[in-house]
C-alpha cells in the first residue's frame, strides 16, 4: 500500500507549525466533556467492579431468568437493567465486562504500540534493506484480516483472555509501524538530526532521545483511536465464540447469548451492546479530539 | 511504470508464500482433526488408516509443499468435515461473498460520496453535523450488535426484509447496509477532510476566477484531487470489509466465504481453513496491487519516489 507515501507527505508540512502549536497547548480547544465523561464511568467501574456492582455477575437464578428491566411490566428494583437466560443480574455483569473490555483494549493497544513505534522507529531510522523488510513484513501483516487470524489462534491454543490480546496485538502494530516509519522518514531529512549525528549519538540514543519523542503526539493519537476498534474485535470474537471464555462476562458473549432471545427478552443482548457503542463512540471522538489539537495534520486516520 | 507494477507485483507474492507457511503451521497446530471426524468407537488403527489416507502421516515439509503444489492448481483437499474438495466448496461460496461485497460497496460509494462532499461544501451545517454522526456511529458501532437489532425490529417486527439467507434483492439490503455503514464512516471523513483541503487550494480559487460554474469547480475540479487520499485507503478499507464479512455472514446466515471460515474453524476442517484463508489474502492482495496501481497512474510522484 502507498498510504507511507500520503502519510509522509501530511507530515511534512506538520513540522513548520510545531512550535505554535505547543504555545497554543490543550487551552486553546474546549474539552470534549462528554467523553471524558462516559470514560471515566467506565474505568470506575472496571476498577470499582466487586464494590459498584450490585449483585455477584455469575450466580444463577433460574427463577428469576429473563427478569425485564425495572421500569417494564415484571420489573424489579434488585435487578435494574433485568437478568438473562440464567437469571443472571445484567447490569452487574455488564459492570464486571468494563473490566474486561477495558484491559483488554488498553493491553492490547499498548503492546501493539510498542512493538509498531519500535518497528516503524527502526525501519525508518536504518533505511535501506533493514527498511524494505520490515515495511513487507509490516504490509503482508496488514493484509491479513485480523478477525481470521484471532479466529484462528483462538481455536490453535483454546479461547482466553491473552490469547485474543496477543491475536489482536499480532496484527495490529503493523499499522503503528506505518505511520511512525512515515514521520521518521521526514523527520530524518531535518537538521537537528543531521546535528545529532555529526556530535557523535549513537544510533540508539538518535532513536529514543530525537526520533520518539517527535512521534509521542502521533501515537498518543493513534493509540486512542484505536482502542475503541480492539475493544469492538474482542467483542465481536467473543460473540463468535473465540473471545473470552464463559461465564467470565464479557460483553460480546453476552450480545451472543442472547441473541435466540431477542424477540422475548430484547434486553439481554441491547444492554451490553449499548455499553460497547457508548465506550467507543466515547474512544473515537476523544481520539478525533486529540487529533485536532495534538495532530491536525494526521486527519486521515 | 512496469517496473513499478512488477516490484509491487513480486512483492505480493513473497508476501502470499510467507502467509501460506504460517496458515500452514498454524492449521496443523489447532489439535488432531481425526478425533473430530471420526466416531468415539475407532479404534487405533482406524485412526492410522484415516492418517495414512488423508496424508497426514508424512513430514511436514512435504505436507506443505504438496499442498502448496497442489493450491496453484486450484486443488486444496478434500474438507474433512464435509467430504468433498474444497475447491468445490470455495467455487461455491465466493459468488455470495463476492456479490455482498459488490453490494456493499455500491451502497457505501453512493452514500459517501454524496455526504463527504457536501459536508465539506456546505461546512458547519445540519449536512455536515448529519454527516459526522453517521461517520462517528459508523466507527463506533458494533457489526454484530445492529446486524442483531436490525433483524429483530426490520425483519422481525416490521416484516419488511427477511431475516437471513440468500434470495432475492431484498435478502441483500440489511446485510450489505451493516456491511457498507463502518466503510461508509471512513470514507467519507477522508473526503470531507480532503475536500476541504482541497477547496482552499490556488487551483480551484483559479478555477473560480475563471468563472467555472460552482458545481463544476466542487464535483470535477476539486473532487479530482480529494479523492487522492480515497484511493490510498481503498485497499484497507477493502480488507476491513473482508474481516466484517466474517461477522456479517454469519449472524445473517448468508452462505459465503466468511461463513465457510467460521464453519471451518468451529470443526477443524484445516483444509477448509487454508482454502479460505488463502483465497481471502490472495484476493486482499490483488485489490491492494490494483489500487497502488491505479494511484500510482493518477499520482505522478508515486511512481518516482520508489
Amino acid at each position: 500500500m502507498s498510504a507511507d507515501a500520503a502519510g509522509g507527505g501530511a507530515v511534512a508540512g506538520a513540522i513548520p507549525a510545531a512550535p505554535a502549536r505547543r504555545r497554543m497547548g490543550l487551552r486553546g480547544r474546549r474539552l470534549p466533556v462528554v467523553s471524558l465523561a462516559i470514560i471515566g464511568v467506565f474505568v470506575l467501574a472496571a476498577i470499582f467492579a466487586n464494590v459498584l456492582s450490585p449483585g455477584d455477575p455469575e450466580e444463577q437464578s433460574l427463577r428469576n431468568r429473563f427478569t425485564p428491566p425495572v421500569w417494564e411490566e415484571r420489573g424489579t428494583w434488585k435487578h435494574v437493567l433485568g437478568t438473562d437466560r440464567l437469571g443472571r443480574d445484567l447490569l452487574s455483569r455488564i459492570i464486571w465486562g468494563s473490566r474486561v473490555s477495558l484491559t483488554a483494549g488498553v493491553l492490547t493497544v499498548l503492546l501493539a504500540t510498542a512493538v509498531g513505534a519500535g518497528v516503524g522507529l527502526v525501519a525508518g531510522y536504518h533505511g535501506g534493506r533493514v527498511d524494505t523488510v520490515l515495511m513487507r513484513i509490516t504490509d503482508a501483516t496488514m493484509s491479513f484480516p485480523v478477525i481470521l487470524l484471532a479466529l484462528i489462534l483462538a481455536v490453535t491454543i483454546g479461547p482466553s483472555f491473552i490469547n485474543v490480546v496477543i491475536a489482536i496485538a499480532v496484527i495490529l502494530w503493523a499499522r503503528y509501524a506505518r505511520v511512525i516509519r512515515g514521520q521518521v522518514l521526514t523527520l530524518m531529512e531535518l537538521d537537528f538530526i543531521t546535528q545529532a549525528r555529526i556530535a557523535g549519538a549513537s544510533a540508539s540514543r538518535i532513536i529514543l532521545r530525537h526520533l520518539f519523542p517527535n512521534t509521542l503526539n502521533t501515537l498518543v493519537v493513534l493509540t486512542t483511536l484505536q482502542v475503541g476498534y480492539v475493544i469492538i474485535v474482542e467483542a465481536s470474537l467473543s460473540f463468535l465464540g473465540a473471545g473470552i471464555p464463559p461465564p467470565t462476562p464479557a460483553w460480546g458473549s453476552m450480545i451472543s447469548e442472547g441473541r435466540d432471545f431477542i424477540t422475548s427478552a430484547w434486553w439481554v443482548s441491547f444492554f451490553p451492546g449499548l455499553a460497547i457503542l457508548l465506550v467507543v463512540l466515547a474512544f473515537n471522538l476523544l481520539g478525533d479530539w486529540l487529533r485536532d489539537t495534538l495532530d491536525p495534520k494526521l486527519r486521515q486516520l | 511504470m512496469a517496473r513499478f507494477v512488477l516490484t509491487r507485483l513480486v512483492q505480493s507474492l513473497a508476501a502470499l508464500a510467507i502467509l501460506s507457511v504460517v496458515v500452514f503451521v498454524l492449521a496443523r497446530a489447532t489439535g488432531d482433526p481425526l478425533h473430530l471426524i471420526l466416531p468415539m468407537s475407532a479404534s487405533e488403527e482406524d485412526f492410522a488408516n484415516a492418517r495414512k489416507y488423508l496424508g497426514l502421516d508424512r513430514p511436514y515439509v512435504e505436507q506443505y509443499f504438496s499442498f502448496v503444489g497442489r493450491a496453484l492448481t486450484g486443488d486444496f483437499g478434500t474438507s474433512l468435515r464435509a467430504r468433498r474438495p474444497v475447491g468445490e466448496l470455495i467455487a461455491q461460496r465466493l459468488p455470495n461473498s463476492l456479490r455482498l461485497a459488490a453490494f456493499a460497496m455500491t451502497v457505501s460509494l453512493l452514500i459517501a460520496f454524496p455526504l463527504g462532499v457536501l459536508a465539506a461544501v456546505w461546512k458547519g451545517t445540519g449536512v455536515d453535523r448529519a454527516a459526522q454522526i453517521v461517520a462517528v456511529l459508523g466507527q463506533s458501532l458494533p457489526t454484530f450488535w445492529i446486524a442483531i437489532v436490525l433483524i429483530e425490529v426490520v425483519a422481525g417486527r416490521l416484516q419488511w426484509l427477511p431475516a437471513g439467507g440468500i434470495g432475492g434483492l431484498s435478502s441483500y439490503v440489511l446485510p450489505g447496509f451493516t456491511l457498507g455503514w463502518f466503510v461508509v464512516a471512513g470514507m467519507m471523513r477522508l473526503l470531507r477532510s480532503g475536500m476541504l483541503e482541497v477547496l482552499d487550494s490556488e487551483y480551484v480559487k483559479l478555477a473560480r476566477v475563471k468563472g467555472v460554474v460552482e458545481p463544476r469547480v466542487v464535483w470535477v475540479h476539486a473532487l479530482k484531487n480529494a479523492l487522492i487520499p480515497v484511493v490510498t485507503f481503498a485497499g484497507i478499507y477493502f480488507s476491513i470489509l473482508v474481516t466484517t464479512a466474517i461477522v456479517v455472514e454469519t449472524v445473517f446466515a448468508w452462505p459465503g466465504l466468511g461463513r465457510l471460515a467460521y464453519e471451518a474453524i468451529s470443526s477443524r476442517d484445516f483444509p477448509v481453513i487454508q482454502a479460505v484463508v488463502l483465497t481471502t489474502a490472495a484476493i486482499v492482495a490483488v485489490v491492494n496491487l490494483s489500487v497502488d496501481c491505479v494511484y500510482a497512474l493518477i499520482d505522478p510522484r508515486i511512481r518516482y519516489a520508489r
